[in-house]
């Protein structure tokens, strides 16, 4: 087969119109798994976290988990979606490894949560309102390691190694309608959506949304039809999409293929398709001779799920603040403009400052340690900005040793790089490495006299009213105490000093 | 002192209180079933495993707990019960009666088996079962058959036949089974003892290794109805551990069983099932309902006739519902983390066909590939979508008849005990065994077989059923019946049961 040839993007916009469809996973961080009471931490040593249930044991039952219910409801319900008041699980039947019980559990036809919708903010400020078709929950499958082979994928793997600890983590997937009409700004659109999910699952506090541990998983379905038809042309989805950017990608190269292969006469495959990161591509997944028939039927060994009009309320009242409702307030409360609002948010700093602030700093100093020093020692350390080892109300204590005088600003930065390696906290490490700030007069005004015995041509233009020249004598002293002097204090008794004199 | 073979002829209750008495300990109650196992089960094969050296170590805890004046764990401490194998079982292996489940041993204990071991009862061993319990004769055991104590070229019915022939042949007073479509009933009819079904959720199914999840039901086996009562009360009540057990208090079958057995049953409306029994049933299956139809009278009950027209559709039903989830249950046997493994071809996908060709038997195979194809898109409306309506409709046959009557009556199965080999290879003949019990299954309510005399020498027996949570007055009807057949017959039935020989 020869590589399809890639259609430029403007020639696709022009000749195409895109329709968007996106599925997202989310893994819920719930305590326990969907159907026992085994914990769902991630990271743990493989197969430590198993129990009968979720190792699809012979006659282990499953039991539902209030709490997962609970997170679904709040998913439907911040999604504008109506809440179903009665719903059943099923039973979707096909064989694989990974999977204990070779069933999955999944609301099928009766989701908890459908008909909703999410308002998406755009770059330049513009609302795309995303509908969504449902959100219904289901237990995830554990996890296969294929050993051997050129793939990494099962087929000519020399063997598989198994871990449960993902089996029967709890899952809420959230399925949009067909999203129309985003023409040029389809990436754009399809990151956003997923960004502002992101963010508003973020605000529930009902998963880790992690795509790089897969606690958010997306699926990119996109058609081509042409331009102005109307028609809904065949559609692809792309699976492993495990960045925002990745899914920005993922559409851009989806909508350049199936261009090429449609302008060539061609016709779309409907199929699965997987996202290669290096190459920023799709691949076709292996081909099924025949459809899969999931033998869907309802779930026999669990009761159906029916909310309580009280218990929906009592939820709904749960809700928090919205996370776009939320930046606006604040950047009206910090005074931000739109595009300090934004590098805030990409960077990933909103919580942080907004925490920082909370334990006692001005708005700009937080905000200035977070997308500035912290940022670039999260960067270089490859993590992001909230997995570095310090703490908002660490951060805000460095702020107020500075505001003190007891700090300065290359001072706190070694407090700061001391907290990051571990060395305790900021006061801890003040002491430890003995950063106060140098005010005592005496040792001081040595230094400052000798500085001046060094330089007496910038004496005498201190005295000739050249006040400013006080900065080079200043700069000695501070490289002649280790940088540890209080800088204000040094200028004031040169000053003294070349008067006195 | 009671001799040791005595020991093993007196009910559970009878057993119960001579522990209770220290007339004799519950080790010399474990030790004389045992060794009754040991004479006869290389005849009967009830048992798949043996549990002697767990059985006497649990038998002397309930001793040593009642030399120190401790009140006794339950009503039924330190007597013997033989456990269907599709009970998970820490310290004793669990097959289910399969190949594909060979030497496996569980990890955890079913409720059923904790609720047991913590009632101070002696878990004498796992007993024999069609696999998976899919049958009507323990002919499709992977271990080979159990025998009807009664005449042993027959078979003790099923699936349950294990433990039904465990009670006949005297090896233990009691036992557990689990009734999917009449698997509890139709051996305890076969063996002239006495089996009940529960209500639907009224017994946990946490440990019970499925066969359909909607309609497998575990309950007590007896040779009384009195000692079915007391073991109902041990396994029965609400586990959080099970979605569909219901949380009510189980339902006070003992003093049911007590007050029956007084045998007066004024004011008690009895519904005779229009469509059960008659053609299609054995004349002596027929003579005995007829007799304990008049039994009833006798009694004071109200005989009415009650019409459910849609229990003929019960069969067809069943069959695709069955099949439809056991196809489902059945996917986890993958070889993948327990039991069988054949390493046999390259991959992951091969492997699973293999070991589930070489370790299920054919009558799993024949429902799996049944279920598999009812469930396929296309024909899941036409199939299991059908099916599940006529469940609806035999539910509100049920609520219509119990409108009219307490309990309903018909005979538990349409034939006695047949000969070994007759049905094996005849898989709808081997179905119709079940034709009087599955609607109970179907609507999730209640039923219980009880000894009904014999026919040509083979024991039959009468089906009593009651609405969901009316297992009292099932109960209560059955303990009345049970006494007024008894004093007729100058003793129960049980006792004409010829001693099996080697």
């Amino acid at each position: 087969m020869t590589a399809p040839t890639l259609v430029d993007f403007d020639e696709v916009v022009e000749r195409f119109d895109p329709t968007l469809g996106l599925e997202v996973h989310v893994e819920l961080n719930t305590n326990t798994k969907m159907f026992c009471g085994c914990p769902t931490e991630f990271g743990a040593e493989p197969n430590t976290q198993v129990c009968p249930v979720c190792l699809g044991l012979p006659g282990a039952l499953p039991v539902v988990n209030r709490a997962a219910v609970e997170s679904a409801m709040r998913i439907g319900l911040a999604l504008n979606c109506t809440i179903a008041p009665w719903g059943r699980f099923a039973r979707k039947n096909y064989f694989y490894p990974d999977m204990p019980k070779n069933f999955q559990t999944s609301q099928y036809d009766e989701p908890i949560a459908v008909d909703g919708w999410l308002d998406v903010e755009l770059e330049d400020g513009s609302t795309v309102r995303v509908e969504i078709e449902r959100a219904h929950m289901e237990e995830d499958t554990g996890k296969s390691l294929h050993v051997g082979g050129a793939t990494g994928r099962i087929h000519g793997a020399e063997y598989s190694l198994l871990d449960y600890n993902r089996a029967g983590v709890p899952l809420i997937e959230i399925v949009t309608k067909t999203i129309p009409g985003t023409g040029a700004r389809a990436p754009e659109v399809a990151r956003a959506y997923v960004t502002a999910l992101r963010d508003l699952l973020r605000a529930l506090d009902v998963s880790d949304v992690r795509m790089e541990q897969g606690s958010l998983r997306c699926d990119v379905n996109l058609s081509l039809a042409p331009k102005g038809s109307g028609a809904l042309g065949t559609r692809t989805e792309t699976k492993n999409v495990n960045s925002l950017r990745s899914v920005e990608r993922a559409v851009r190269h989806e909508m350049s293929r199936q261009a090429g292969v449609l302008l060539a006469g061609g016709e779309i495959v409907q199929e699965t398709r997987h996202f290669e990161e290096q190459g920023g591509t799709t691949r076709a997944g292996r081909r099924k001779e025949t459809s899969e028939d999931y033998r869907y039927f309802p779930e026999p060994d669990l009761v159906p799920i029916a909310p309580s009009a009280e218990w929906v309320e009592e939820l709904r009242a749960t809700l928090p603040e919205l996370p776009w409702a939320r930046r606006r307030r604040i950047a009206g409360e910090w005074g931000l403009s739109p595009e300090e609002l934004r590098d805030l948010v990409n960077a990933g700093a909103l919580d942080l400052v907004e925490a920082t602030v909370a334990a006692g700093a001005t708005a700009g100093e937080a905000r200035s340690w977070w997308v500035a020093y912290l940022a670039q020692q999260a960067n270089s350390r490859g993590v992001e900005l909230r997995d570095l080892p310090i703490t908002p109300e660490q951060v805000a204590r460095v702020i107020a040793l500075v505001a003190s005088g007891a700090l300065n600003n290359k001072l706190a930065r070694q407090v700061v790089d001391g907290v990051l390696a571990g060395e305790g906290s900021p006061d801890d490490v003040v002491a430890a490495r003995g950063l106060a700030v140098v005010s005592d007069d005496g040792a001081l005004v040595a230094a400052v006299d000798e500085a001046l015995a060094a330089q007496p041509d910038v004496v005498e233009k201190i005295r000739g009213g050249k006040v400013q020249a006080a900065g080079a004598i200043v700069g000695a002293v501070m490289k002649a105490t280790g940088g540890k002097a209080d800088a204000k204090r040094v200028r004031e008794l040169i000053l003294e000093r070349v008067q006195s004199a | 002192m009671t001799g040791s073979s005595e020991l093993t002829r007196l009910t559970a209750a009878e057993l119960a209180e001579k522990i209770r008495t220290r007339e004799v300990s519950a080790v010399e109650v474990a030790r004389a079933h045992l060794d009754r196992i040991a004479a006869v089960d290389g005849t009967v094969h009830a048992f798949l495993h043996v549990a002697g050296e767990a059985a006497v170590a649990s038998a002397s805890l309930v001793d040593a707990s009642l030399d120190a004046g401790t009140a006794p764990a339950s009503p039924l401490a330190g007597v013997p019960l033989a456990l269907k194998d599709v009970f998970t079982t820490t310290d004793m292996p669990t097959t289910a009666g399969s190949k594909i489940l060979e030497g496996w041993r569980p990890p955890y204990d079913a409720t059923v088996t904790s609720r047991l071991r913590a009632a101070g009862i002696t878990i004498l061993g796992k007993t024999n079962m069609d696999e998976f319990a899919m049958g009507s004769s323990t002919e499709h055991s992977a271990y080979g058959p159990t025998r009807n104590p009664w005449d042993t070229d027959r078979v003790p019915g099923g699936s349950g036949g294990g433990s039904a022939a465990a009670l006949a042949a005297f090896e233990a007073p009691l036992a557990i089974g689990t009734d999917t479509g009449g698997s509890i009933r139709q051996p305890a009819a076969f063996t002239g003892t006495v089996g009940v079904k529960p209500t639907y959720g009224g017994v946990s199914r946490y440990g019970l290794i499925a066969c359909a999840s909607s309609l497998d039901q575990a309950g007590p086996c007896a040779r009384t109805v009195l000692d079915a009562a007391l073991l109902h009360e041990v396994i029965g009540g609400h586990d959080p551990l099970d979605s569909t057990s219901i949380d009510a208090p189980v339902p006070s079958v003992v003093e049911a069983a007590r007050r029956g057995a007084d045998g007066d049953l004024s004011g008690l409306r009895v519904g005779v099932v229009k469509e059960m029994g008659g053609e299609g049933y054995q004349p002596g299956v027929q003579a005995g309902y007829e007799a304990a139809l008049r039994q009833l009278e006798k009694l004071g009950a109200e005989l009415v006739e009650v019409s459910c027209p849609h229990f003929r559709y019960g069969m067809a039903a069943y069959y695709l519902i069955l099949p439809s989830e056991v196809s489902s249950n059945l996917a986890r046997f993958d070889a993948m983390r327990y039991g069988l493994r054949v390493d046999k071809g390259a991959g992951a996908e091969e492997v699973m066909a293999a070991t589930r060709e070489a370790g299920f038997g054919p009558e799993v195979k024949r429902r799996i590939i049944l279920g598999t194809y009812a469930l396929s898109a296309g024909y899941y409306d036409a199939y299991y979508g059908q099916a599940q309506k006529v469940r609806t409709l035999i539910a509100r046959d049920f609520a219509a008849a119990y409108a009219k009557a307490d309990v309903l009556v018909s005979p538990t199965t349409p034939t006695a005990a047949f000969p070994i080999g007759e049905k094996v290879d005849d898989p709808l003949a081997m179905y119709l065994n079940d034709l009087a019990t599955i609607p109970t299954n179907l609507a999730g309510t209640a039923g219980i077989s009880v000894p009904a005399g014999l026919a040509d020498g083979l024991p039959v027996g009468l089906q009593i059923m009651a609405p969901a949570l009316g297992e009292a007055v099932m109960y209560r009807v059955a303990a009345a019946y049970e006494a007024a057949r008894d004093a007729e017959d100058g003793g129960p039935l049980i006792h004409r049961v010829p001693e099996v020989t080697a």
